[in-house]
């Protein structure tokens, strides 16, 4: 047998398709989860597009300041003379949900080390299930023990915090009032967003590399130096990503920081004092007596939230994606 | 020496057959000439070994002079790798695993309870199957990671750098690149990367666990080359499935076996005599590749 090497003279065979599987419960199946795919995000963009096209007369009137002026007056109940702004929300939301973050960093990190490196497998079966359960108790609960139990104690550290550290302006007050501040909300949302965040952290620990932990091990290390020479630099884009997953959380929960938070129109960076923002309590707060208009302008608000909300999450989703990804 | 008295007939490297290693010219420091004492090298006493309640390894009595290479070979699940660990108590990390016997590293029992481990892993290096440095270090942050864990103070890092580089055979195609990542480098490199890591807390015996299964000819010639310049100054023992290979690198072999039983040696000798007079009918059956 011969075989030619000299080029071929015909032209090149039309290129075959690749034909869809003909199987009838396949296609089914494969509409089926389309459609439930598809219906997720249509949910989505409607409830985006009611926030906006109820919120839009307010953008159209007011634009760029509703997001930047602090001035809430429905006045009567015309366009012309209501004043709509936000923006003390806005920055309050954010500042009590860095508190947050910052409260619960070092318990995240060490209840996730703690869960995976420092307990027998017995005993993070029954933590981790309380852990899980903390994340199922309902805000409203929260909300209740922080107004009720943290707040009276939770004044009194402030009152501390400030006679000591009250030179540094954030710690500063202009009224001796410690109630109801961002720092007391701050601590019930770090208590809220601890479960989902150390299981996302904890998820990625777990997943740290065993040859290279050996490998430190091998070296004399101790199991403190195998944790930061291998897990802490292996995880820390889970840690990131399990803490913004919380700020999703902090930014739009509603009940627990309406009951532990005064809502005050005014940009403030005082998180001891008792005035602060959130864009989600304020809706809450106002909805049941709110006026037609009113009523547009705390759509327009919700929209502004979404927004916020959503960056967050898809910055979190995709910081953890990228942090699978180097797993495989 | 005790250990030497109380041998078996099976699994003891014959104290009389311990030819002094050749010591190679003038290389050799004057602070090495310290760990050229009677009890040097790392000897064991009846070593069992079990995870849960499978009995894996039985009564392995073995000598490993100073400055020499031991190969362990015999087939998968012999229980030769469990052993290597045991040598510097890496086999602790299975929960399930136990032991029993006597691992003396230059006359000192590591197993004694007022032992620190971590002390212990510092004078016992390990080499494993699959290289792995830590990827998110640099190269030269790789080779220094051992000081830095252990909290050695390194004077001049930069010339411990270059030794343990050099000694592992990466120093010429690494040395303008030592602040890339260690996971840059192709597998051979990595793993004489992960030799070079091993090499700079100074131990005086290295573990090798199959260290050139996962690469291709050309690095595993220049590992095993590695290898025999290290014999010059610590004692390696290396588990190998290459035959071939434990002939070329090794001074002393033993022929580990379970065979329904047990983990046991079932011939420990100079290589030269394992593999061309073996005593023993299943060693002779293994090293010439007819089973396992």
């Amino acid at each position: 047998m011969t075989i030619a090497f000299e080029p071929s003279t015909s032209a090149a065979p039309p290129r075959r398709k690749v034909v869809d599987s003909r199987n009838l419960g396949d296609r089914i199946f494969r509409r089926g989860v389309t459609a439930g795919a598809l219906t997720s995000f249509v949910v989505l963009s409607f409830i985006a597009a009611l926030l906006f096209f109820r919120g839009f007369e307010i953008f159209r009137a007011f634009g760029l300041d509703f997001i930047t002026t602090s001035t809430w007056d429905a006045a009567d109940g015309t366009i012309e003379n209501a004043t709509f702004g936000v923006a003390a929300m806005i920055v309050g939301s954010i500042v009590t949900a860095v508190i947050a973050m910052v409260v619960a960093f070092p318990f995240v990190v060490s209840s996730a080390l703690f869960l995976e490196f420092y307990v027998t497998p017995k005993l993070k079966f029954v933590l981790v299930s309380v852990l899980d359960l903390m994340a199922a108790i309902p805000s409203i609960i929260y909300g209740l023990w922080g107004y009720l139990v943290l707040m009276p104690h939770a004044a009194g550290w402030a009152a501390s915090i400030n006679k000591y550290l009250g030179w540094i302006p954030i710690f500063s007050v202009d009224v001796e009032n410690f109630d109801a501040s961002p720092f007391v909300s701050g601590l019930v949302l770090a208590l809220m967003i601890l479960p989902i965040a150390m299981s996302v952290t904890r998820e990625v620990y777990s997943r740290a590399p065993l040859d290279q932990i050996q490998a430190a091990y091998a070296l004399g290390g101790s199991r403190w130096g195998a944790i930061r020479a291998v897990v802490l630099p292996f995880g820390r884009s889970g840690l990131v990503g399990g803490m913004l997953l919380g700020l999703g959380r902090a930014l739009g929960e509603t009940i627990a920081v309406l009951l532990t938070l005064n809502l005050v129109f005014e940009v403030k960076f005082q998180v001891l004092a008792s005035a602060g923002g959130s864009v989600a309590s304020l809706i809450a707060s106002r909805i049941g007596e709110a006026t037609p208009l009113e009523l547009k302008a705390l759509m327009a608000a919700g929209l502004v939230l979404f927004v916020l909300t959503l960056l967050v999450n898809f910055g979190a989703s995709s910081i953890v994606a990228r942090a699978e990804r180097r797993v495989r | 020496m005790e250990t030497n008295q109380n041998r078996q007939v099976d699994g003891v490297i014959p104290a009389t057959s311990m030819a002094e290693p050749a010591t190679a010219g003038g290389s050799q420091s004057s602070t090495l000439d310290e760990r050229m004492v009677t009890m040097s090298g790392l000897q064991t006493k009846g070593i069992h070994a079990w995870f849960g309640d499978h009995h894996v390894l039985e009564d392995v009595s073995l000598d490993f002079p100073a400055n020499t290479v031991t190969g362990l070979i015999g087939p998968s699940g012999c229980g030769k790798s469990t052993f290597l660990r045991m040598l510097n108590r890496m086999h602790e990390f299975i929960p399930s695993a136990s032991m029993a016997g006597e691992v003396f590293l230059d006359g000192e029992e590591i197993y004694a309870p007022d032992v620190d481990v971590a002390a212990i892993r510092l004078r016992v290096g390990m080499v494993f199957q699959k290289p792995n440095p830590f990827p998110s270090m640099t190269i030269a942050e790789n080779v220094l990671a051992g000081t830095k864990l252990a909290n050695i103070k390194v004077k001049d890092k930069d010339s411990l750098l270059e030794e343990c580089l050099t000694r592992a055979g990466l120093w010429k195609e690494v040395k303008d690149r030592l602040k890339l990542s260690g996971a840059s480098l192709s597998g051979g490199q990595q793993q004489r990367l992960c030799i070079a890591r091993a090499l700079a807390v100074k131990p005086t015996v290295l573990l090798m666990d199959e260290p050139c299964s996962a690469l291709d000819p050309g690095s595993t010639l220049k590992i095993e080359d590695t290898i025999h310049e290290l014999s010059d100054l610590i004692t390696v023992v290396i588990v190998t499935h290459n035959m071939q290979q434990a002939a070329r690198v090794s001074d002393y072999c033993a022929f580990f076996l379970s065979d329904g039983h047990p983990g046991r040696v079932i011939e420990a000798d100079r290589t030269d005599i394992v593999f061309t007079s073996p005593q023993d009918q299943r060693t002779a059956d293994y090293v010439q590749g007819r089973f396992g």
